[in-house]
């Protein structure tokens, strides 16, 4: 019986990966020196409180801000390329197609003048679809499955309510079986009873899809329910990292115990 | 019964060809918001359990066997000590193994009844059963036949089977609980309390669930907190004291 036998289950590779990775704004520090990889299917919840850094690190994971110092990797076509060296162009391919980004405000990532079945076949004509019937077949399936009735397809989303409005969005973002999915506070501003469905909906399209999800919110029943992972930050920094269950039940930081120990059930 | 020195009572099983060993295992709860208050739990934790025998922790309550059965499923974390669970022809450390050599073992090697059911909205008490088979790649029909006669033979109400168990009594969440935890073959399956809120039927019924396991070769360790069930289904009784700080 030999302790230290390598496991075959870490061979697999991961999809990002972030070294060191800081951004600060002028002499504030928005995250320092973060290390994360994300593997393909697995979700990693990014926890802490307003101005802890999730966000910021999520912009910069998302190459949507530039780091101050580090980087970030994402593997393609079997090899991980450094984000930095990609061109612009190639950035905002991949945004449109192998990656998703769910913000907590719909209207950042809905186009609010366009239909629901246009915010979704738009995604799919990134990828290059150009068959109309095709396009609103899909469409109409995805609204389907974020359980938004078919005659709603040529209203626009002002007509939606907050939570159809994050299940429209969910879907054009999903649309295009990404492998990476952005999510900053999904069910952030929602009521309880939409939230639950909300969760629903991503824990089984995610699964479905397996696709892989770094989700950032400050509400740890929503990262106890929907993440293998976990990340703790403050300040800026990682304070503690690993199995989501096993960092709630058994906290070691101080800072996590009082945010385990603020909340009434996670 | 009871036996504080773990001997071989299976024909050729020995601590050696164990499913599971811990070894000389500590485990301290630090509460910081509590001026760093220090709560021991074990000091040194040794036990092991074979292929199909079930292995009963014993001691009072606030002893520390649910911790241990939390450590060995990997939610508690360890600060000394080994946890070797022999995964096919491989041997994993829980208490070194990255989050995501934890969640393969949950997936394949581990099975755990805790005393609660953690409910999820929305999703039916047979999908919720189901869901340990649907994670394996069983495909869902299957798992689905597999989640019902489970729930018939735990006497749970047909009418139930399609609610989320967030409304049912503790009893019948405790049911759907056992059939999630049973529904699936591991290699070691822990126990915490499993008979604790059934009547004497329901619990004759995991009674004979838990001999089935034994009798497929599953390692269980539980806990047993009715000494007429833990009688019928528990091959050694570990005492969980002699693991304490102050032993």
């Amino acid at each position: 019986m030999s302790p230290r036998a390598p496991l075959p289950l870490d061979l697999d590779t991961p999809l990002l990966v972030a070294h060191r990775l800081t951004k600060h704004y002028g002499a504030r520090i928005g995250c320092e020196d973060v290390d994360l990889e994300v593997f393909p299917g697995e979700v990693l919840a990014v926890v802490g409180e307003s101005g802890s850094g999730k966000s910021t690190l999520l912009a910069l994971l998302a190459s949507e801000l530039q780091p101050s110092a580090g980087r970030v990797c994402y593997r393609q076509d079997g090899r991980l390329q450094d984000l930095a060296d990609l061109g612009e162009a190639e950035r905002r391919r991949l945004l449109r197609t192998q990656w998703g980004f769910v913000r907590q405000n719909p209207e950042q990532g809905l186009r609010m003048a366009v239909s629901a079945g246009g915010n979704v076949g738009e995604r799919l004509m990134a990828v290059g679809e150009r068959n109309y019937g095709t396009i609103r077949r899909e469409a109409l399936t995805w609204l389907e499955r974020v359980e938004i009735a078919a005659d709603r397809i040529d209203d626009d989303p002002r007509a939606f309510s907050g939570g159809m409005r994050q299940r429209l969005q969910i879907a054009r973002n999903l649309v295009t079986h990404p492998r990476l999915v952005f999510m900053d506070e999904p069910t952030g501003g929602l009521d309880v009873s939409v939230q639950a469905r909300l969760l629903d909906l991503i824990r089984s399209l995610v699964s479905d899809l397996g696709a892989a999800v770094i989700l950032v919110t400050h509400d740890l029943a929503v990262a106890r329910l929907l993440s293998h992972r976990i990340m703790v930050m403050r300040r800026g920094r990682v304070i503690e990292t690993g199995l989501t269950d096993q960092v709630l039940d058994d906290p070691q930081q101080p800072y996590t115990q009082l945010l385990v120990a603020s909340v009434l059930a996670a | 019964m009871t036996c504080l020195a773990p001997a071989p009572h299976l024909p050729g099983v020995n601590a050696a060809s164990a499913v599971l060993r811990v070894a000389g295992v500590a485990k301290t709860f630090t509460l910081h918001l509590r001026d760093g208050l220090q709560l021991p739990v074990v000091a040194d934790a040794d036990l092991w359990v074979a292929a199909g025998e079930c292995v009963a922790l014993g001691g009072p309550s606030g002893a520390g066997k649910s911790s241990l059965l939390k450590m060995v499923y990997g939610n508690y974390r360890v600060d000394r000590g080994q946890i070797l669970l022999q995964a096919g022809a491989q041997v994993v450390d829980i208490a070194r193994a990255t989050p995501r050599q934890i969640l393969a073992l949950r997936r394949a090697r581990i099975g755990y009844v805790s005393q609660f059911l953690r409910v999820i909205p929305r999703i039916s008490a047979l999908d919720v059963v189901a869901e340990p088979l649907r994670d394996e790649g069983v495909p869902a029909e299957a798992a689905s036949q597999r989640a019902r006669a489970l729930l018939a033979r735990l006497n749970l109400p047909e009418r139930l089977w399609s609610l989320p168990p967030a409304t049912f009594s503790g009893g019948e969440q405790q049911r759907v609980n056992i059939a999630r935890g049973f529904i699936a073959s591991r290699d070691l399956l822990l126990l915490d309390e499993p008979t604790a809120s059934l009547d004497a039927s329901n619990a004759a019924a995991v009674i004979d669930l838990i001999r089935a396991k034994k009798a497929e070769g599953t390692a269980v360790l539980g806990i047993f907190h009715d000494a007429a069930v833990r009688d019928q289904v528990a091959d050694r009784i570990v005492d969980v004291t002699r693991f304490g700080a102050s032993a």
